[in-house]
């Protein structure tokens, strides 16, 4: 498939679009739909496709799998972290009204934080379980 | 008693997937096949909680000025957490075959309860 | 009116979907027809509302899971399914069409669909479509009662993700031992 031009072509100008619209659904989730599980599985879908078109070793170059790996775990640790902060500072896990100066402002940085956790989480596992499998399949 | 029909029709094409991916799942022999099934059973169950979170006339639950009623959003947040975890089980029941394929040669079931003499 | 409709013609469209895979034998017609069956679903969710859900399952069950279907296929070089010899069709039907009724026996007790007045929609869904402004100052309610009201189940959540990636990456991580493939004698002994 690497020698294919109209879906390197097309597929050139398709994953900028589809990452740009990972990001919206990922930091405009708290107004519209979308959210944190969505942009990851969006995100990795644009490197799939791009590792399918471009071939495994060049989508491994652009994300190599030990930093997927670092990443899944940095996902998790942003969202108990985000818990174990407010729980620091007087809260209960996850109450995020006290991590602003007002109850709205500590909420919106709380879903952000946590939304972000997730997206990072869901978008490096996707990857990690899609290059499991592509890399199985090479002699 | 068209209302009724009407009213329960969600529910009853949702049981109907649930039977046909139930039946796939027990009935044929291919694991490839067997975690479809798995996977139409799992639609029908996303199937049945959407169905009950619907409001007639209600909107989408973002809130916007002017709009009064909308659907329930409970069940959409744990059917859309539940896509999410469904496919990486799928991916896991996925990476099983493929062990299974690599150690036993075949992903039928039969074949894999010959090589075992199980069966 | 037309909502009806359209929920009424998706919804057999789905049903003949899911047939036609049962029936089917070649695994690559099964899991693009699974594709499609992803995509009715997910244009459903949207007739009910459920934008949120519609979204997910478009990106991951149009995308993803079939994607990794493909892979598994690909791997394991079985295009077609084999006719079973012990498994016979009438007992599974059987199970089935019990397990069917007994469920249509407890829909019959179910509010009718989009009932505004369901006991599913008068206890907590008020509250969070209420409050919600006010207190998380979202206004996406899935988004709010997600991430804030039921933070904890959301890490539940993606903690189960994360092992999941975990569990395929030690199954299927790194590449196969080249010695032992192709050898389907080996496991004979330790079984």
């Amino acid at each position: 498939m690497t020698h294919n031009l109209i879906l390197r072509v097309v597929s050139k100008t398709l994953i900028p679009a589809i990452i740009i619209f990972a990001l919206y659904v990922q930091f405009h989730g708290d107004f519209g739909p979308g959210g944190g599980f969505q942009a990851g599985v969006i995100l990795s879908a644009a490197l799939i496709l791009y590792a399918l078109v471009f071939g495994l070793d060049a989508a491994e170059q652009v994300i190599p799998p030990t930093l997927l790996r670092s990443l899944a775990s940095l996902g998790v640790l942003i969202y108990a972290g985000v818990g174990v902060v407010t729980l620091f500072l007087g809260g209960n896990y996850l109450d995020y009204s006290v991590l602003g100066s007002t109850q709205i402002a500590g909420q919106h940085i709380g879903i952000l934080l946590v939304e972000l956790g997730v997206g990072i989480t869901v978008f490096a596992v996707m990857l990690l379980i899609f290059f499991a499998f592509a890399d199985r399949g090479r002699p | 008693m068209m209302d009724f029909v009407i009213g329960h029709y969600n529910y009853w094409i949702a049981i109907f997937l649930m039977m046909v991916g139930f039946y796939t799942v027990i009935s044929r022999g291919n694991l490839v096949k067997k975690i479809i099934g798995l996977n139409i059973f799992q639609v029908s169950v996303f199937l049945l909680y959407i169905s009950l979170s619907t409001v007639q006339g209600g909107a989408a639950p973002i809130i916007t000025e002017g709009t009064e009623l909308y659907s329930n959003p409970l069940p959409h947040v744990l059917i859309l957490t539940a896509i999410v975890v469904g496919v990486a089980t799928t991916a896991l029941g996925l990476a099983l075959v493929v062990r299974i394929k690599e150690a036993y040669g075949t992903i039928e079931e039969d074949e894999i309860h010959e090589q075992d003499h199980s069966l | 009116m037309i909502d009806l409709f359209v929920n009424i013609t998706l919804l057999a469209f789905l049903a003949i979907t899911a047939v036609a895979i049962v029936r089917m034998t070649n695994l690559f017609a099964i899991i693009m027809l699974f594709g499609i069956f992803s995509f009715l679903s997910a244009a459903l969710f949207v007739v009910m509302d459920a934008v949120d859900v519609a979204f997910t399952e478009a990106a991951v069950g149009a995308g993803v899971s079939t994607v990794l279907m493909i892979a598994t296929i690909a791997l394991t070089k079985d295009q077609k399914e084999k006719p079973s010899e012990s498994h016979r069709p009438w007992l599974p039907l059987a199970v089935v069409i019990v397990t069917g009724a007994a469920l249509v026996y407890g829909t019959l007790d179910i509010p009718a669909f989009g009932d505004p007045e369901a006991p599913a929609h008068t206890h907590v869904a008020p509250h969070y479509l209420e409050k919600s402004m006010s207190e998380t100052g979202i206004p996406n309610v899935v988004t709010s009662v997600l991430a804030s009201y039921r933070g904890f189940d959301t890490l539940g959540e993606v903690v189960v993700v994360f092992t999941a990636g975990i569990a395929v990456l030690l199954l299927i991580g790194g590449r196969r031992p080249t010695s032992k493939s192709d050898n389907p004698e080996r496991d004979q002994n330790d079984a």
